[in-house]
């Protein structure tokens, strides 16, 4: 795997995307979409961490090891965000509450 | 072989212990994910207690989150995606041998970390006077002074610990300019830069999660 020179138009690109993403994301918080505010934040941000992975971090030019190494703490991430997201499905208290 | 005949055929930017310049510098890329993979379970944990006392207090935290100075935050995203733009293309200069724009791109991304931080600052004046600050100088309506702490309490201590990292960031860029005026980065030695660089975006990923958990979760609700 030869080191790969990313060309200027590609981070242009990518930089163009994050900026609009970021206006959306804004834009969208006035509206009211109920729980579907944050599960569309949540969304947009995730999107453009994966450009940002992707293309700035080089990861899509990178070796498998890397991957693996990417991947595998991803996937602990999200088994820490699943054994705690138990308690979003537990409401010991009324949603609402102050 | 001996000794100096090795010596005489590898080039100055390869250590010896590695075979080529592309083993190296996958070797560094490999290190310095691994670090940002626990910089990543460490940023988790905090965001995972986010989730668990806003999924108790909802009306306090979009309440508390209003308080916040969205031009402000808004502002700085913009900022760090440009300086993960400059980042990028200090790379690129890197990679290409261009030393005059590397430079010039890391001088743009250092001060475009000195502009956040400065925003930043002026964000945690305000709120002082504000009187957002829980244990030092607070008060809040007294429907959710109680529970709008712990939202105030969990956004000076994340975005503190990003402002930590983000004045790290800044100083391992000023070493990279140093080396890169001295003449070290070369095009065949330009694995400090994509480091630094990922770092950067690191901490610039942490901000576009940062941004609408904090900013914008009470926006429609709290006119």
């Amino acid at each position: 795997m030869s080191d790969h020179i990313v060309q200027p138009r590609v981070y242009y690109i990518i930089f163009a995307i994050l900026m609009v993403c970021t206006g959306l994301t804004v834009s969208v918080a006035y509206l009211d979409l109920g729980p579907m505010n944050t599960v569309v934040a949540l969304a947009i941000a995730a999107f453009k961490a994966v450009l940002v992975v992707l293309f700035f971090m080089h990861m899509k030019y990178s070796a498998r090891l890397t991957w693996a190494v990417i991947a595998s703490g991803l996937f602990w991430l999200l088994i820490l965000f699943t054994i705690m997201g138990d308690y979003l499905t537990r409401a010991w208290q009324p949603f609402g509450s102050v | 072989m001996l000794p100096e005949a090795v010596h005489q055929h590898h080039p100055p930017a390869l250590a010896h212990h590695f075979d080529d310049l592309e083993q190296q510098r996958e070797a560094a890329t490999l290190g310095m994910w691994t670090f940002l993979v626990t910089e990543m379970l460490f940023f988790g944990g905090l965001f995972t207690v986010y989730m668990v006392y806003r999924s108790w207090y909802p009306d306090a935290f979009a309440a508390a989150s209003h308080e916040l100075i969205i031009w402000a935050g808004t502002t700085n995203t913009a900022v760090l995606i440009t300086s993960s733009l400059t980042m990028a293309m200090a790379v690129y200069a890197a990679q290409t041998g261009n030393r005059r724009l590397l430079i010039t791109l890391l001088i743009v991304t250092i001060s475009l970390g000195c502009v956040f931080l400065g925003i930043k600052a002026f964000e945690y004046y305000s709120e002082w006077v504000e009187h957002h600050v829980p244990g030092l100088n607070y008060d809040f309506e007294p429907a959710y002074f109680r529970n709008a702490q712990i939202f105030f309490s969990l956004y000076f201590l994340m975005t503190g610990l990003h402002a930590l990292h983000m004045i790290i960031g800044i100083g391992i860029m000023l070493f990279m300019l140093w080396w890169a005026v001295r003449g070290i980065i070369t095009p065949e030695y330009h694995n400090p830069i994509e480091i630094a660089g990922l770092y950067w975006h690191f901490v610039d990923i942490v901000w576009i999660f940062l941004f609408p958990l904090l900013y914008l979760i009470g926006r429609h609700t709290h006119v």
